[in-house]
């Protein structure tokens, strides 16, 4: 089991390597994000930019003006929220090849708190015309999708994790943009993921499975762009669709599949993530519990929806 | 009232061959198309672009390394806007220096215009970054002067901001990072017209006098402070804009550090209603205006002014 922002910053050194346009941002960040691996091996492509995010995104985007394909690498929210409107201006309406990742994306931020969450950010980039907004589920499928955003000639958001979850791929995942992956077939109910959230849909879905259960498990790793016909054949006759997502219920995978289904007259969209609330700094497994993200919790969410009141009728679900 | 003077063509010029009396006839035409096409679109921007005019000019008519006929050329000297909102004066100095017919100004902010209210790179020729949301261009100018350092490339790299502008952070995020990449091959022109949009209301004088973004900032120390070069002009004098040129030719891949122009100007620049006034920081002349306007520009005859 590798963390992504591990993975990230192998990969990235590698591209690097092996093409002079690459050039990696860091907003003094380099130990966390791992960008300090490019630092380290090849300085020449490294650029120290101090703790100044906004004009990281200017210089980010000077430099492709040169034919550079700089990544970013901080903390996805001091990028998507702080930057917004450089990222707006300056990145999404002149389709410039950035590449923004987002570091310690989602809710798991090492007991940093509200401050450092990026719960918002699936929702702000996926509103950026231009924009590819991605969200790997493991080591394997960040891998996969680093090589093909480094060809890609539009801007790109990545969320990239800060920790380790149990792979759902394996070295031979192909990444194709658009494109979703059902994990596991079952005809009760429709989980949907994204992230590192499907590895813990997975293992929810196992627990469903224990109580005679069945829940197929979709995962979409690109919600922009998105093939919405494969996903309408992939979720279209599932009696209940649940989403799940380390992400706000506004505006993220929640949002996107809920647009795409509306227009399908197709079932019942409930989304489950962060129900329009903050939360706090505390450890990993705290959160998961508490802001119902568990496969525990997503397992007993889904049998409450599923008609079982002795689960979760709360939670944290919209 | 006349408005033949915008059926000009271009105008040519080149790298230093315009001396001042000629960029100042040129800057008058500048100026009368700024305010007869805001008069004419309905709409935009006035007082920041008559600021700027002077030094719009002598960049594009004796400064920077461009050919109109190749507006992408690798090698070109950069300017950016970072005062997006006069794009006006950058669109009138851009069409008279060929970029694109004069005529075409007339569709300036209408729809399906090559021309926006701010300069959008993907659209008009000769515009290197878009910009608008204020503060952003010289972060923008610094990752094309640091893009350029490693792949020495030669060309020079402009960005003017306002002073208004410049109370937003980002700008002091870029003036604090610059040096560090000891980019002599950028130069920052602030354009301290001492008023913005609406601003500070200035206690104990006209309740609309509201003046002064930077007045109570001694820009000089403060960007020496944090590294620069620093040159203070008149940025309505040629004499001294070129002499402010000449030191960053000579500063250029030699000083280690970037240089920083506080060109000192006044709002609304060249026409007697609209200078030193923050009402017309946008503003739309009336005929009457407009005339008085060519008349203050080309003298009193309008007709016989179109030269
Ligand atoms: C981020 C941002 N905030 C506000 C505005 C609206 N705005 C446009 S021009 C302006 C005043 C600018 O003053 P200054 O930089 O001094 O320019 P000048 O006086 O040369 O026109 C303002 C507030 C904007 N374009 N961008």
């Amino acid at each position: 089991m590798k963390a992504q922002r591990k993975v990230w910053g192998e990969t990235v050194l590698s591209l690097a390597g092996s093409d002079d346009r690459v050039l990696v941002l860091d907003a003094d960040l380099a130990t966390s994000t791992q960008a300090v691996q490019v630092a380290n091996e090849l300085p020449g492509s490294f650029l120290e930019l101090g703790i100044a995010e906004a004009n990281m995104v200017g210089v980010a985007f000077g430099l492709t003006t040169l034919g550079y394909r700089p990544w970013l690498s901080t903390f996805g929210v001091f990028l998507t929220s702080r930057s917004l409107d450089q990222i707006r201006m300056m990145v999404s309406q002149t389709n410039a090849p950035v590449r923004l990742s987002g570091a310690y994306a989602g809710l798991l931020n090492g007991s940093s708190g509200k401050t450092h969450q990026d719960l918002e950010d699936l929702a702000t980039m996926r509103a950026m015309p231009n924009m590819t907004v991605l969200a790997p589920a493991d080591e394997y499928e960040i891998a996969a999708m680093m090589p093909w955003i480094a060809d890609h000639d539009g801007p790109v958001y990545l969320r990239v994790a800060r920790d380790a979850v149990e792979p759902v791929f394996d070295a031979d995942y192909r990444f194709v943009p658009g494109r979703v992956y059902e994990l596991r077939p079952g005809g009760d109910v429709t989980l949907v993921s994204t992230g590192v959230q499907t590895s813990r849909v997975v293992q929810a879905a196992g627990l469903l499975a224990e109580n005679g259960i069945e829940a197929t498990v979709v995962h979409v790793p690109s919600l922009k762009p998105i093939d919405e016909d494969g996903l309408v054949a992939a979720i279209g006759r599932s009696p209940l669709v649940i989403t799940v997502e380390e992400h706000s219920v506004y505006g993220g995978l929640g949002g996107l599949v809920a647009e795409i289904m509306a227009g399908q007259g197709g079932p019942r969209v409930i989304r489950h993530g962060l129900a329009d609330r903050w939360s706090e700094s505390a450890p990993n497994d705290f959160l998961l519990d508490k802001y119902g993200l568990s496969p525990r919790r997503v397992a007993d969410r889904v049998g409450y929806l599923l008609g079982d009141r002795h689960g979760v009728p709360e939670a944290a679900s919209a | 009232m006349t408005t033949t003077q915008q059926s000009g063509t271009s105008l040519g010029g080149g790298r230093g061959d315009l001396e001042p009396m000629a960029l100042e006839k040129i800057a008058r035409q500048v100026r009368w198309l700024i305010v007869s096409t805001v008069a004419a679109s309905k709409a935009g921007h006035i007082g920041g672009p008559l600021s700027a005019t002077d030094m719009l000019v002598a960049l594009y008519f004796h400064e920077l390394d461009i050919d109109p006929a190749q507006p992408r050329d690798p090698e070109r000297d950069r300017f950016i806007l970072s005062k997006g909102h006069c794009a006006i004066g950058l669109y009138s100095t851009l069409a008279l220096r060929g970029y694109f017919p004069v005529a075409e100004l007339a569709t300036f902010d209408h729809g399906d215009s090559r021309l926006q209210g701010h300069p959008d790179m993907k659209l008009t020729p000769g515009v290197d970054v878009s910009t608008g949301s204020l503060g952003q261009g010289l972060s923008a100018g610094l990752g094309i002067a640091i893009g350029a350092k490693k792949q020495d490339k030669d060309f020079h790299t402009w960005v003017m901001l306002g002073d208004g502008e410049s109370e937003e952070g980002q700008v002091w995020e870029a003036v604090l990072s610059a040096p560090r990449f000891g980019v002599d091959n950028l130069t920052a022109i602030f354009d301290v017209n001492g008023l913005q949009q609406y601003g500070w209301p200035a206690q104990e004088r006209d309740r609309f006098d509201r003046s002064e973004p930077l007045g109570h900032v001694d820009l000089e120390s403060v960007l020496t402070g944090f590294g620069w070069n620093v040159l203070t002009i008149n940025g309505n004098d040629y004499d001294q804009i070129l002499a402010a040129f000449e030191q960053v030719r000579a500063w250029h891949g030699t000083a280690g550090k970037p240089t920083a122009i506080v060109s000192r100007t006044a709002k609304g620049r060249g026409i007697s209603f609209t200078e030193g006034h923050f009402t017309w920081h946008n503003g739309v002349a009336t005929p009457e205006q407009l005339e008085q306007a060519h008349r203050e520009l080309f003298g009193t005859d309008p007709e016989g002014a179109q030269r």
